[in-house]
């Protein structure tokens, strides 16, 4: 069977980001300093959820222009050519080039809409006191943690595709107004991964599987 | 005791006893046999992996990293020819064409993520492992230990290495590709960063580190003798 639920917040003990240690607050307090590392502890990130809501719809706010406006500029000696992100990597698609460009619409299309839509999901599971799927949550909570980074891809790509397409007045590359949405979503999503708490998606089941448990004594 | 407005915890009296990160589940950290994990038995999150030598293989795995990460950014990255002309990037060169070209706050990012993080990411690890060679490391060397994970989030080689292979390769198409010895040199470094973080056992440091409520016992006392004098 699984064993007894129980939280370090359930016997009033905060666990510290920083360094690990457990702590209880000295009497009369609510929330203390790490004996150890000297972080500010609290038991659960603050305003974990409203934060995270706000990087969210901002994230997903960005992630309109993004995609809708051109992340480069070719020009030409027969004109300017712009291509937005979705362009990028239709161009990119060829015989030999199909690999590239399968990373980038990864990376760059899938990803970030997907990142929004696992938050969401997140958010709302918690906010609703779901106690089903906690192990696959906290698992979709990793997966977005881990593969954030990689949308900063195309930000990369762009950057030193513009710095060295610079062939005046051959051809050159410029940036566009889509990139700067663009690393805005990237970020504000990396930001929304980090403010929200994991926690939260225990504590429900922490609380019920309690209920029965108010006796069990710790064993310090 | 209330340090610059601080109220320190009370430690609980086992250190081996933690709450998971990930779902607050009290638990007993195991003793551990070096080169052994433990997870937690809820979330699956892993708890601790005991490192064999782990001061000694990061610090030579953060020098060759220093190295790397030096010669990457002083030596050409990327050039191409076509029609007898040239042109030559580096990592810094990427982020100020993208300034020039109107994108101060990408251009930012990108020399954060790629050249400024890395550079925190190294340095932090060389401070913090000479500093937790010492018997007992001294607070400082918390604090580093506390900001550390963040460079770590923010320092995006791999993925800048990515990029510039795909801007070589829609390159190519147009123009003679020349990689310079700045992308070998990134990408041993990618591996290298990657070995250093797995070489390191923050647990091992924390266990023997001075508290931060050790030294404002010190302070505070100062401060009572200095009022008695006065």
């Amino acid at each position: 069977m699984s064993p007894p639920a129980l939280t370090a917040m359930q016997q009033g003990l905060q666990s510290c980001e920083g360094c690990g240690l457990l702590s209880r607050p000295a009497p009369g307090e609510a929330e203390g300093h790490c004996p150890r590392c000297g972080e500010e502890l609290t038991f659960r990130k603050h305003d974990s959820l409203q934060r995270t809501w706000a990087f969210v719809i901002a994230a997903a706010v960005c992630y309109i222009p993004a995609n809708i406006l051109p992340v480069l500029t070719t020009f030409t000696a027969s004109g300017a050519e712009s291509d937005t992100i979705l362009q990028g990597v239709v161009l990119l698609w060829s015989p030999t080039g199909w690999p590239l460009s399968l990373i980038v619409l990864i990376a760059s299309i899938i990803i970030p809409s997907a990142k929004i839509m696992a938050l969401v999901y997140l958010l709302v599971s918690v906010q609703r006191g779901s106690i089903k799927n906690n192990e696959q949550r906290v698992r979709l909570y990793r997966m977005v943690e881990f593969i954030g980074r990689w949308s900063m891809v195309d930000v990369f790509v762009d950057t030193f595709t513009a710095s060295l397409v610079q062939l005046q007045p051959l051809m050159s590359v410029a940036p566009g107004p889509g990139l700067f949405f663009f690393a805005a979503v990237v970020v504000l999503t990396m930001l929304a991964v980090e403010s929200f708490d994991p926690r939260l998606i225990w504590d429900p089941i922490s609380r019920q599987s309690n209920a029965g448990m108010e006796l069990m004594k710790l064993e310090v | 005791m209330r340090m610059y407005g601080a109220v320190f915890n009370q430690p609980v009296s086992d250190t081996s006893l933690i709450g998971c990160p990930q779902c607050d589940l009290l638990q007993r950290l195991p003793a551990l046999a070096p080169g052994a994990s433990a997870r937690c038995p809820r979330c699956d999150h892993e708890l601790w992996r005991h490192r064999e030598d782990s001061l000694n293989r990061t610090l030579a795995l953060t020098l060759a990293a220093a190295a790397l990460y030096l010669l990457a950014n002083s030596v050409p990255m990327l050039g191409l020819t076509v029609v007898g002309r040239q042109a030559f990037t580096t990592v810094f060169g990427g982020a100020v064409q993208l300034w020039h070209d109107g994108q101060q706050i990408v251009a930012g990012l990108v020399l954060f993520s790629a050249v400024i993080a890395p550079a925190l990411q190294i340095g932090l690890m060389l401070a913090i492992v000479l500093g937790a060679h010492r018997q007992r490391p001294p607070a400082w060397v918390g604090k580093l230990l506390r900001y550390h994970p963040t460079t770590r989030t923010w320092s995006m080689i791999e993925v800048m290495l990515i990029g510039v292979m795909v801007a070589l390769i829609k390159i190519a198409e147009l123009a003679t590709v020349i990689p310079g010895i700045a992308l070998f040199a990134l990408g041993a470094l990618v591996f290298v960063l990657a070995a250093m973080q797995a070489a390191f056992d923050p647990r091992e440091v924390w266990d023997r580190i001075e508290w931060a409520e050790a030294g404002a016992r010190h302070t505070a006392a100062g401060n009572v003798t200095a009022e008695v004098t006065s």
